[in-house]
């Protein structure tokens, strides 16, 4: 193995720990919400991002209609345009074949990954250091989906393992909430998707999360 | 429990999947031709996490109840509370969702 590769793959090791129970979770989303292992499989093959699957996984769980299944998913992943737009000048001397492959890789923490590096570290082979962090993640992802989704076929209902899906997301939510605009977007967003959590289609979430984005990017903007 | 039959949850999940890539592919393919994102899609999507984790989070711990009681002594709340202090303390996910699982079935077969 490479010197770079391996190195990606060190690094990664720490983040694994963060992905494991988040895949376990989003396997378990997808026995509670009726899918077949395959399909749990399949999603995270194709879509390999977290947070889009788990608010899919929690609609498709609702029989809300596919639009609106597909609509949440994408506005939750529109985050990685900022990534796909930061990362793209360490992958411009690539061949398109090789930039397709990478941008499949592309996510939260590879991304951080890879560009706090190649920031420290100018002897660094982008790409193999990229490939290192972004495929741990996705073999550790694909593999921890397939788990969760067989243990929580077979867990009793009255234990309340979908909790751990909201669990997740405040693990993640609550040290992110440090600085002010941050918490406004958080917090307008959640007491808008609770207030609207009656309304038809399901479109509760996909309210709640743009008016916290609505809400966060006002109170950047305002003068304090 | 989903009523979708299986065409319509693979078309969801390939669908969900196409575009996805094309958001990560954009810049990377794009480069040279396109400089940067705007500044104000830029500082939109920045707070897409924070809202997006706090629209999923709040619903599943929150239900409007009839009173204010009913609303706030419920056990996925509570267990919540007491998930978000770990966070807050470990940044931990494991520890995280160890506290509050324990938590919840602590509400939920001894106290209520």
């Amino acid at each position: 193995m490479n010197r770079d590769l391996k190195a990606g793959v060190r690094d990664a090791l720490p983040l694994l720990l963060g992905v494991v129970p988040f895949a376990l979770v989003t396997g378990i989303a997808a026995a509670e919400a009726g899918l077949t292992s395959g399909q749990a499989v399949g999603m995270s093959l194709l879509v390999f991002a977290g947070a889009s699957q788990l608010a899919a996984l929690e609609l498709l769980g609702e029989t809300a209609p596919i639009v609106v299944v597909v609509g949440t998913a994408v506005v939750i992943n529109l985050r990685m345009l900022m990534y796909s737009a930061s990362i793209a000048p360490y992958f411009a001397d690539y061949r398109q074949r090789t930039r397709a492959f990478l941008a499949y890789f592309l996510t939260d923490q590879a991304y951080a990954m890879a560009i706090a590096e190649y920031g420290d570290e100018d002897d660094r082979d982008e790409r193999s250091y990229y490939l290192g962090v972004a495929a741990s993640i996705w073999a550790v992802w694909i593999v921890g989906t397939f788990v969760g989704v067989v243990v929580g076929a077979g867990v009793p209902e009255s234990w309340g393992l979908s909790f751990a899906v909201p669990l997740v997301f405040l693990a993640i939510l609550v040290p992110a909430m440090k600085s002010r605009p941050r918490t406004v977007a958080a917090a307008v967003g959640g007491i808008v998707a609770v207030v609207a959590a009656g309304l038809p289609f399901n479109l509760g979430l996909l309210v709640g999360a743009l008016s916290g984005i609505a809400a966060g990017v006002l109170s950047e903007e305002v003068p304090r | 429990m989903t009523e979708h039959g299986p065409i319509a949850i693979w078309s969801a999940i390939v669908a969900i999947g196409i575009a996805t890539f094309a958001i990560r592919l954009s810049f990377i393919y794009l480069f040279g031709q396109i400089n940067d994102v705007p500044p104000r899609i830029k500082l939109a999507l920045r707070f897409v996490p924070p809202a997006v984790l706090a629209a999923l989070v709040a619903p599943a711990l929150v239900t409007v109840g009839p009173t204010i009681q009913a609303t706030l002594l419920d056990e996925r709340l509570l267990a919540g509370l007491v998930a978000g202090a770990v966070a807050w303390r470990t940044e931990n996910v494991f520890a995280t969702i160890g506290v509050g699982m324990v938590a919840l079935w602590t509400f939920r077969f001894l106290v209520f």
